[in-house]
């Protein structure tokens, strides 16, 4: 059968079981419009090629399968780079797919011509110029795979304007040859049970989760390894969801805004036990300083990870999935034969004392003013926690990380290390996009908001509903925490003002509801008002305060023991370090 | 700071080199010399990179090739443990009484006169990258007009080929060790 390099990127993407493409035509991509309209492929019309970009994204945090987006060449490919970028740091599958002007004119400036292989190459996994059109459907099968497999990433495929008209051959390629790329999947079973002897010696362990035991879909091996083990768990910002905060081992969020407990356990842990995490310099704080009497065990699918930042004692390759089956399995012969798991008693009640003691905390005053940690967690309290979060980047992120509690895999969808503001809007659509079966809730800052609500025509005219609270400070916040911090309260372009845009009518003007709380009083019943409307997208406007920090905090730079709990600099009562074990 | 020599088998195709390039780049490690090749295997090409960098980063820019999709094998010799080989030509100046100080220089490196004119030598001169330093020194008192080096190329010693080693310190932890062949990420 012949068809054309365009009709064949359809079936190709049919064939992998594509069902959205987030994206925006133009000149060199327009042959690949056509075919669309005889796919079975739906496609969804954004307003800038970032938000396709953040919107495959969403779509792949929330479903676990490969976003996808399209868009043309040069200012079209230029558009998805922060997108790809964010998916890179963040390990999120997504393919993009872009035309480019037709081969005999590449290299020459040709209109809207951008050298898009070149410029993607740093920020994807990798990615691909295809110059024939019989290489169409082999080069996406490729794609897919890399994309999706070993440790997922970002995958472009360039596809030239002459080679979407030419003719070829269809053919499905069976299997994928990729001779350079075999990622090692299975852990090593001698090291799995060294990790293993280590659990059974250890006093003071604790798990280490990263997003690579979400993407691994490893989550109830990580149940059963932390709750037959009697480990209690960090999760990382990537990590959100994977084992539920509301359980008594859970330490929640550790790093720079992480809880008091979730830092100071990992520096007085005697074992880390790291599950598809990469130790961030978000997390450890000051290297040196970091988790000083900690034994390390490191899994990850990805070798590059393993001793880059902290020495491992027990390195294991391998998908996450596999090893945390193996760890359980021998934990509980290793159990049996022990009779139980070891008396950790002293561990967990120092923990559970910290706990207590030193929880996320905030001051809501009755006569306002509205505090952001108010309205996120009465957003928490009155969705039931039944809804999937989605965050932009900066004090608002830290927050809903912090005060929703999380009980499900693939229910937290933020940009961790790129640090994208603007990803929240675009992201939201493609993760409702992805589950519609699910209540959406975007939770923004003002300034991120302003990046990408254009999204929100999208979210309207394609009949994609979620609902957006902004907590608009007034300021960029994070900045202005920083700036308030460390550079002696000098204020410097950190001001947007709460009233312009106005929220409301911006929303309106979209075709959303907007609504908006001023006042502490007024939050419940504007989230209740914004949880009813289900046919559209709702923007509330919650006015907060802008003086309000983000507190824990360990300032950059600094050890993880010098965690700042409030404002003014309070410290804990005993220095972490020297803090007892009960 | 240590001149490390390293092997990479890659897929021969467009933009591998930038690919490869772009990961030493991105750190900011200075590339001493690159030496690019097809190989017995059509569709495979060898590169030899020497640069100068201490080895723990240097750890991690293997790892980090491993990862490459187009990269099939990466080797790290060891001092002692290849044979290494570079040629260079040298256009140098030799008219009047130095023509024969020149050429006993060469005959002392057992080096070939490719070229002659009457005012200079242009000589072929192969071995290690030792010796063409050793005769680009000597040589530099006549005058170089102009050098041209290849960069080094290098095999391990022993009967085994690239693909048939493995590097243990990468594939610690790793199911089996001989599954982690270029890897890839």
């Amino acid at each position: 059968m012949k068809v054309t390099g365009a009709q064949a990127l359809f079936k190709a993407l049919e064939g992998e079981g594509v069902d959205v493409v987030f994206g925006i035509p133009g000149g060199a991509i327009l042959p690949a419009y056509d075919p669309l309209l005889d796919s079975s492929v739906r496609h969804i019309l954004n307003r800038h090629e970032q938000g396709a970009g953040h919107a495959a994204e969403g779509y792949a945090w929330a479903t676990g399968k490969v976003g996808v987006c399209m868009a043309t060449s040069g200012p079209g490919g230029c558009n998805l780079v922060t997108a790809l970028a964010d998916a890179k740091m963040d390990s999120v599958p997504v393919v993009a797919i872009t035309g480019q002007v037709p081969t005999p004119v590449v290299g020459n400036d040709a209109f809207q011509e951008a050298d898009i292989t070149g410029i993607t190459m740093p920020v994807t996994k990798h990615n691909f110029l295809v110059t024939e059109a019989a290489a169409v459907a082999e080069t996406i099968r490729e794609a897919f795979h890399i994309a999706r497999t070993g440790r997922p990433g970002p995958v472009l495929v360039d596809i030239p304007k002459d080679v979407l008209l030419q003719e070829a051959t269809w053919s499905w390629p069976e299997h994928v040859d990729l001779p350079g790329y075999k990622p090692t999947t299975k852990g090593n079973l001698k090291q799995v049970r060294e990790a293993v002897r280590l659990i059974m010696e250890a006093e003071r362990p604790v798990l280490y989760v990263g997003g690579g035991v979400i993407k691994a879909e490893a989550t109830k091996e990580l149940f059963d390894l932390a709750t037959e083990g009697r480990l209690p768990v960090v999760t990382t910002l990537m990590a959100r969801g994977s084992f539920p905060d509301t359980h008594e081992l859970a330490l929640g969020m550790p790093g720079m805004h992480g809880g008091y407990t979730a830092v100071t356990s990992m520096q007085r842990a005697d074992l880390l036990v790291a599950l598809g995490s990469r130790f961030d310099d978000r997390v450890t704080g000051q290297l040196a300083s970091f988790a000083p009497h900690a034994k390390i065990v490191h899994a990850d699918i990805d070798p590059a990870e393993i001793g880059k930042n902290r020495a491992a004692d027990v390195p294991i390759v391998g998908d996450a999935k596999d090893i945390i089956a193996k760890m359980v399995a021998e934990l509980r012969v290793r159990q049996e034969e022990a009779g139980g798991p070891p008396d950790r008693s002293a561990w967990l009640s120092t923990l559970r004392g910290w706990q207590a003691k030193y929880p996320y905390q905030y001051d809501q005053p009755e006569d306002g003013p509205l505090k952001p940690q108010f309205a996120i967690q009465r957003l928490y309290e009155l969705t039931k926690g039944d809804a999937i979060v989605v965050a932009g980047v900066g004090q608002h992120q830290m927050w809903a990380s912090q005060f929703w509690k999380f009980t499900e895999p693939r229910t937290w969808v933020n940009s961790g290390g790129l640090g994208t503001m603007g990803f929240a809007v675009p992201a939201a659509l493609g993760a409702k996009t992805g589950r519609p079966d699910r209540r959406v809730v975007a939770i923004d800052g003002d300034g991120c908001f302003q990046m990408t609500a254009q999204e929100l025509a999208t979210s309207t005219m394609e009949k994609i509903p979620f609902v957006t609270a902004i907590i608009n400070n007034a300021y960029l916040g994070m900045v202005r925490q920083w700036q308030e911090l460390f550079y002696k309260e000098r204020y410097s372009q950190v001001y947007l003002s709460h009233d312009t845009p106005d929220y409301v009518k911006l929303a309106e003007a979209y075709g959303a509801v907007g609504l908006r709380a001023e006042h502490p009083d007024e939050v419940d019943a504007v989230i209740e008002k914004a949880l009813s409307v289900e046919d559209r997208s709702v923007v509330i406007d919650f006015r907060c305060d802008p003086k309000e920090m983000c507190f824990p905090m360990v300032a950059a730079g600094t050890s993880n023991d010098d965690i700042i709990l409030g404002p003014g600099g309070v410290r804990p009562t005993e220095d972490p370090a020297e803090a007892p074990i009960a | 700071m240590t001149l490390h020599t390293m092997s990479v088998l890659v897929e021969d195709k467009p933009g591998v080199l930038t690919r490869v390039a772009g990961l030493f780049a991105a750190r900011g490690f200075n590339i001493d010399s690159l030496a690019v090749g097809p190989t017995e295997e059509p569709g495979l090409s060898r590169m030899t990179i020497v640069v100068n960098v201490e080895k723990k980063p240097l750890e991690q820019v293997t790892k980090q090739l491993n990862r490459l999709i187009n990269v099939i094998k990466v080797l790290e010799h060891e001092s002692g443990d290849a044979v290494e080989r570079e040629l260079a030509l040298i256009k140098v100046r030799a008219d009047g009484d130095s023509r024969a100080r020149v050429l006993e220089i060469c005959e002392v490196f057992r080096v070939r006169v490719l070229d002659v004119t009457h005012k200079t030598l242009t000589i072929e001169g192969t071995g290690t990258p030792d010796k063409l330093e050793a005769l680009t020194e000597l040589l530099s008192d006549f005058g170089i007009v102009e050098l041209a080096r290849t960069g080094r190329v290098a095999l391990a010693r022993g009967d085994r080929g690239i693909r048939e080693r493995v590097q243990r310190r990468l594939a610690a932890g790793a199911e089996d060790a001989g599954e982690w062949t270029g890897g890839g990420v």
